[in-house]
């Protein structure tokens, strides 16, 4: 019966090809606009390791001023970031299964290879702990251990664009790179890899891209690598000079621990409170005890990386798509009620309600779908065109990634098209359900 | 084939009450061909619709072949419909954008019939109306007589038991009128029950018998000569059968 049902909605929308488009177009329209805005929400909203995101935690100490709260518009945060002496003294507790210290730098990156010309390449300073941490995936060989941290020893792991354009896609291990003034020895090539959002450093926006090259910790200190990201003092340096720097009270550093239970969680909580206590009694950490541990999901919350606004603006899209559906409403019922002798003829001849009812139904999905399909071209093109417009922006590769069209996004499309044309049939179709056989059969 | 006994039926609206249909009686049996006659707005059609379960009616007793059906809900009333009665109407009622066999094929897909079996069936209804060689017209390009005997054969192609005519030439000249006439009495010689309202008293003396309706009532009934043996009305007014 579907395929007769089928048949008789292509026809009928053969033979009103205006008023089809109409609806077609109306339903694109709030499709297209909803998918756009849902594209970018999902983009944003998305977990980005689901696999650990609950045993991942930020790490967070109030070591700001007694003054004043580190935001002012929400008292109740600690900073997002450690100074340096908490940071390494978190880290080298071990107090966690596995915990890493690290922060953004830059250096410039002299490529061995004709034709490539030096360029300034954005460095993660890291302890080792960060590819396991992350399930950061690699290509070729690994990462380091801990003893190439505290060295420093001169390795390196790149990302999987920088070996494509420093060493042309090949096995680089064992290969050299010149990164500022140190020769590093490649240990290990990433696969593409590019959690988003970016949630292990919020600093520069939840979805730049991921680093070209990966150094150990150690070496931050050493070459005095400048910080490519937040440093926020309350407090002038206690002398000058990058070890001033270091022992300042400015917080610049990101640390994250693994702690893969809820009793973990607890103990670690519990070890940075003592540690805060000691500080206290130390005369550092004026304010009230206010240390917390962040999950991922917790973390994307705390650093609102889908902002209010987003998630006002998928209402927003909702409703532009609800106004389009009431339209479709008008014009369905139009249609459908200046068929209705032909609804009572096949009523006469023994369909039954159901029947009626099932092939409008047939139609208005037909209706949608092509419209959920229209308004998918109308979303690509629209992605498209805001790539377009923010491909100069400095942040331009986050909305590269954001604007990418991904097969979520398409079947949950498909799907709310057929729910709003579901939606939209539902009414004019029983109208037509309850066609009295007998009102019309004199009169057609 | 079926007995209508006492049926009533009324249309309101907040300022008037038509009765349509008062105390109607009457009886067809199987194989029988009857001519209901009456001025207009007497409430032929509105016996014909009931008789056709269009339309409910306010009270009495309706059975149809054996099964009382006044009480049925509209899916079962859809399916009886589909399943025991054909209509044939005075504007053909055809649909326009199906060709000819698609428009016989319409009862037969609200029976979920196997494919072969509704071509077959849909074949031998075309044959018999003589249409075999136009199965891909539109109705629109056949003439009225054309398209009424694509509707006879749409209300054959069922095989119902009861076939329901509300003016069936009523549309048609002469010519092209005696042509379905001689087909609904070929159908009838065949067994099927025919009933057929008619304005036209050449057309209801060639059925078995004539009921006429007026003011919602049977007032007379016109046994014609060559049918009188066959005759079987109930009137309000008698309470025998006559036979």
């Amino acid at each position: 019966m579907f395929a007769y049902d089928l048949r008789l909605a292509l026809d009928s929308m053969k033979r009103h090809p205006g008023l089809a488009a109409l609806m077609v177009l109306a339903i694109a329209l709030g499709i297209a606009v909803c998918t756009v805005t849902f594209t970018m929400y999902h983009a944003m909203a998305t977990n980005p390791i689901p696999d650990k995101s609950s045993q991942l935690y930020a790490v967070t100490l109030d070591t700001w001023s007694a003054e004043r709260p580190y935001d002012d518009q929400k008292p109740e945060n600690p900073p997002q970031l450690l100074t340096y002496r908490d940071a390494t003294y978190l880290y080298q507790s071990k107090a966690a299964q596995r915990s890493l210290v690290m922060y953004k730098s830059g250096a410039l990156l002299v490529p061995d290879r004709e034709g490539v010309k030096p360029y300034n390449s954005q460095l993660r300073v890291t302890t080792h702990e960060f590819f396991p941490m992350f399930d950061v995936p690699f290509r070729y060989g690994q990462g380091w251990d801990e003893a190439a941290d505290l060295g420093p020893a001169p390795v390196v792991v790149i990302g999987h664009e920088t070996n494509e354009k420093v060493f042309g896609g090949e096995n680089s291990v064992g290969r050299t790179l010149r990164l500022g003034k140190v020769e590093y020895r490649v240990v290990g090539v990433l696969e593409p890899w590019a959690p988003s959002p970016k949630f292990f450093d919020l600093n520069n926006g939840a979805f730049e891209d991921p680093e070209d090259a990966y150094i150990p910790f150690g070496w931050g200190a050493k070459l005095e690598l400048p910080v490519y990201g937040n440093i926020n003092c309350w407090k002038p340096d206690n002398g000058e000079g990058y070890q001033a720097f270091l022992n300042s009270e400015c917080i610049w550093l990101q640390f994250w621990a693994e702690l893969p239970t809820v009793a973990d969680r607890d103990k670690y909580q519990a070890f940075i409170d003592n540690y805060a206590r000691a500080q206290k009694a130390a005369g550092r950490f004026p304010r009230p005890l206010n240390n917390r541990l962040y999950d991922v999901g917790a973390w994307l919350d705390r650093n609102e990386v889908v902002q209010r606004d987003n998630r006002v603006l998928i209402g927003i899209a909702l409703m532009f798509l609800g106004v389009c559906l009431v339209n479709v409403v008008g014009l369905l019922l139009a249609k459908f009620l200046n068929a209705a002798p032909l609804a009572g003829l096949r009523r006469a001849l023994g369909a039954s309600r159901r029947d009626i009812v099932r092939q409008h139904m047939t139609e208005v999905l037909v209706i949608g779908l092509a419209g959920g399909l229209l308004g998918l071209l109308l979303a690509v093109v629209g992605l498209a065109g805001i790539r377009a417009v923010y491909a100069s922006d400095f942040n331009g590769g986050a909305y590269e990634r954001l604007t990418q069209v991904d097969p979520v996004v398409v079947l949950v499309t498909l799907g709310l098209s057929l729910v709003a044309g579901a939606i939209a049939g539902l009414y004019p179709s029983w109208r037509i359900g309850r066609t009295a056989p007998a009102i019309y059969l004199k009169t057609q | 084939m079926f007995q209508m006994t006492n049926v009533t039926k009324a249309y309101r609206t907040d300022l008037l009450e038509t009765h349509a249909l008062r105390e109607f009686s009457l009886a067809v049996d199987k194989g029988e061909f009857v001519a209901v006659t009456g001025p207009s707005g007497s409430g032929k059609t509105t016996f014909l619709n009931v008789a056709g379960l269009l339309e409910s009616f306010d009270s009495g007793t309706y059975r149809l072949d054996g099964e009382d059906v006044s009480k049925l809900d509209d899916d079962a009333r859809s399916r009886v419909r589909n399943h025991k009665i054909g209509f044939i109407f005075q504007s053909f009622n055809l649909i326009p954008d199906l060709n000819v066999f698609d428009n016989v094929d319409v009862p037969l897909r609200y029976r979920r019939m196997p494919a072969a079996e509704r071509r077959e069936r849909i074949n031998s209804a075309l044959d018999l109306v003589g249409l075999s060689s136009r199965v891909k017209h539109l109705p629109s390009q056949l003439s009225g007589g054309q398209q009424q005997r694509v509707a006879i054969a749409r209300a054959l192609a069922g095989d119902p038991a009861l076939l329901l005519a509300d003016e069936p030439t009523g549309n048609l000249d002469s010519l092209m009128a005696r042509q379905v006439m001689d087909l609904l009495e070929q159908i009838n010689g065949m067994g099927t029950t025919i009933v057929m309202v008619t304005h036209d008293p050449e057309l209801a003396r060639r059925a078995h018998r004539n009921v006429q309706v007026i003011d919602g009532q049977i007032t007379d009934y016109k046994p014609y000569e060559s049918h009188s043996a066959t005759v079987t009305v109930l009137h309000p007014a008698a309470d025998a059968t006559y036979g």
